[in-house]
């Protein structure tokens, strides 16, 4: 039981460190503004091109092939270097790695991992949301394509995306968990649509809704079986709520310090309580890191996709929202001088609870699946 | 990295859990088996448990906080009512003293609210805890060239909200005498080491409260049915259940990283890390232990079910050392935003 590097990852931290140091893009932290989505394809290119993304998926689709806990290393030192934190696509990988068939690796993969490709998730519909496997978007095979209709929401960076993870209904005729299949659809085609949602924060780059109106995919482009989407989604789900995949310790971590400096450069403006809230936000924090250095090391032997991540994704919430409340604890709902980073640092952890599987559905899922108590 | 346990320290886990699943109290009504209580503690003697923080042949202890931590966790999950923590830390200040082993059976005298070790000006105040079977305590005496450790002899024992373990007042009239043997006044590293050993050490405890709290509540939410059916099946019952497995799996996150911080990392980031996992800690332990409480409904509110008595040791476990204000007091210290306290 050692939380310390061993050889080999001290000196991966020493290279990543002198590298972070002339590379920082100095972008803020993610979902505060605007400003990170704008710089956050050139932040993962470089993340990439320096061997330093994707540390512990295969080789062959352009990861470093090392050994779990190396993410735990990134997400600590760029909490060092006040860089931001690793784009957020490792529950796509996860989900196109199991699923996938080796083509559909080898076309999807490099370009998702290098981030030369960008990629949205089209799960949830206006009336399927923590029903997921209500949804209505058909795909019906029409020669050698799919014809896609219907209509995905609160699909992030769907203005960005190239490509789509679409899950639709292929047979209507079975048992609706059973009739979902998986697409990987290019969202460059005029019978997609594609608008902005902005919000309760102000942001408009992240959340989108998608509208999918005769668009065709080529049937090639099917992750896995027909029928097999439910499970890739499941599979997909589990790994968006892991913070390890991720990357968000380094997220927090960099908020925690940002507030951290803020009432440090003025100690006399702010009283017990506020120090207070932060100290919290500074323990949770730290409890994130550890638990995250645990999952990743029990990866060690392999991974799995099991109902942990709902544990993980609950965690990791009570992080983002106790660092809200530090937020706006330490920056007041009426800011001077205009700057309104903690409002909007505190609004957007409101959707940490609903993203990614609401707080509920977890609960749901760890008192089944984990406790095992029984079912209704 | 890798923070799994390794195969010795799962072997050290499961003979503790085996010593304690068959010799501690299964019932409330066996908390007071007094020759039950004796083989537990004499198992735990016989393991060599309360030895691990003694010192080697090379001044070193036998074992790091880690495998104290699994221990104090299986203890704690089954409610173990003989001395680890008090004679644990009673080593482990005895050896920094550079003061020999003692056979006597000793323990650790805290100040009056438990937030840190006493000092003898203080010891009319002191209080040792987990002093079962302890004749004296070991504490902090101020002297011209720095703080040594002293000894005091103790009182008989009493129970206080802790059914399972014991605190003991110094005998009245009685004043601190400095241990022989040492070669020096202890230095501040040494203290604050000490320190994020017990913080360490109590956090354990409180995660071994925990699951054994949990497991009691689920396990009883899964055999009692109302409107027909298990109350374990109802989702308002569900969501206690997994908000409190939560917490508990974010405690022993933290809590492992406390236990390894104490040997591993230097002083002060060791003392930072025990007051982080104590704080967070603390606060878990108080909704796990008070969820298994409403699982059990009115039966929880009775002396027979168990429930009380994690909870009443969770207390107890919370307030050495310090609990939540204290620790995040030295949490602030740490990052330079305050902290009454100091570091310390």
């Amino acid at each position: 039981m050692d939380f310390a590097d061993s050889p080999e990852e001290a000196a991966f931290r020493l290279r990543l460190r002198e590298w972070l140091a002339d590379n920082d893009p100095g972008l803020p932290p993610s979902s505060t503004t605007d400003e990170y989505w704008a710089g956050q394809a050139a932040w993962h290119q470089t993340l990439y091109d320096a061997g330093f993304f994707g540390l512990s998926w295969p080789t062959a689709i352009g990861g470093q092939g090392l050994p779990s806990v190396y993410d735990v290393i990134l997400d600590e030192e760029l909490i060092a270097a006040a860089a931001p934190p690793r784009p957020s696509v490792g529950y796509l990988v996860r989900g196109l790695l199991e699923h996938g068939s080796d083509d559909v690796h080898r076309r999807f993969l490099p370009g998702l991992v290098s981030g030369r490709d960008r990629w949205c998730q089209g799960f949830s519909e206006p009336d399927a949301g923590s029903d997921l496997a209500s949804l209505r978007t058909k795909a019906v095979l029409d020669g050698s394509e799919y014809v896609i209709n219907g209509h995905k929401v609160w699909t992030s960076y769907s203005d960005a995306a190239d490509w789509c993870l679409v899950l639709a209904r292929t047979d209507p005729d079975v048992p609706k968990h059973r009739g979902i299949s998986a697409f990987a659809v290019p969202m460059r085609q005029s019978a997609i649509t594609q608008r902005p949602l902005k919000m309760i924060n102000g942001i408009t780059r992240e959340f989108g809704e998608v509208i999918f109106d005769g668009a065709r995919v080529d049937a090639t482009n099917m992750i896995g079986e027909p029928g097999e989407g439910w499970r890739l989604a499941m599979t997909v789900v589990s790994h968006e709520r892991e913070p390890g995949e991720l990357g968000y310790v380094a997220r927090y971590g960099k908020l925690v310090n940002d507030l951290v400096d803020h009432v440090k450069a003025a100690p006399a403006a702010f009283g017990a309580e506020q120090r207070r809230d932060l100290a919290w936000s500074i323990v949770e924090a730290e409890m994130l890191r550890c638990h995250v250095s645990r999952r990743l090391s029990d990866r060690l032997d392999g991974i799995d996709h099991g109902p942990e991540g709902s544990v993980d994704k609950l965690l990791m919430t009570e992080v983002e929202q106790a660092v809200g409340h530090a937020a706006i604890s330490v920056g007041g709902s009426a800011p001077g001088g205009g700057d309104d980073t903690w409002l909007r640092v505190y609004l957007y952890s409101r959707a940490q609870s609903v993203m990614g599987g609401t707080s509920q559905i977890q609960r749901n899922l760890i008192a089944n699946r984990i406790l095992e108590l029984p079912t209704k | 990295m890798d923070v799994r346990l390794s195969p010795e320290q799962i072997a050290l886990r499961d003979s503790a859990a085996q010593a304690v699943d068959k010799l501690g109290p299964a019932t409330v009504a066996q908390l007071d088996d007094a020759e039950r209580a004796s083989k537990l503690d004499a198992a735990i003697r016989a393991a060599g448990w309360r030895e691990l923080r003694t010192p080697s042949d090379d001044g070193k202890p036998w074992a790091s906080a880690v495998e104290v931590a699994v221990v104090a966790e299986e203890l704690g999950r089954g409610l173990a009512d003989a001395a680890f923590l008090g004679p644990t830390l009673a080593a482990d200040l005895r050896r920094r003293s550079g003061a020999p082993p003692t056979t006597a059976s000793e323990t650790v005298a805290l100040v009056r609210d438990l937030s840190r070790l006493a000092e003898a000006d203080n010891d009319a105040d002191a209080i040792a805890v987990d002093a079962l079977g302890a004749s004296s305590a070991l504490l902090l005496l101020a002297g011209e060239d720095g703080r040594r450790v002293g000894m005091v002899f103790l009182e008989n024992g009493t129970t206080g909200a802790d059914l399972t373990r014991q605190v003991a007042r110094p005998q009245r009239g009685s004043r601190a005498t400095a241990l022989g043997g040492q070669a020096r006044p202890l230095p501040a590293d040494d203290i604050a080491r000490w320190l994020s050993l017990g913080l360490a050490v109590t956090c354990a405890d409180l995660v071994g409260s925990m699951r054994g709290a949990l497991t009691l509540a689920t396990k009883y939410a899964k055999e009692r049915k109302q409107y027909g059916e298990a109350i374990g099946s109802f989702q308002a019952v569900q969501h206690l259940l997994a908000d409190a497995h939560v917490a508990m799996e974010g405690s022993r996150s933290i809590a492992l990283h406390a236990a390894w911080a104490v040997d591993a990392l230097p002083a002060d980031d060791a003392l930072a890390a025990g007051a982080a996992a104590k704080a967070y800690c603390v606060r878990a332990a108080r909704l796990v232990c008070e969820t298994s409480i409403q699982v059990h409904g009115g039966i929880g509110n009775t002396w027979e079910c168990l429930a009380h008595v994690f909870l009443r040791r969770a207390l107890f476990s919370s307030e050495v050392l310090g609990g939540v204000g204290a620790n995040l007091e030295r949490v602030m210290a740490t990052r330079g935003i305050g902290g009454e306290y100091g570091l310390r």
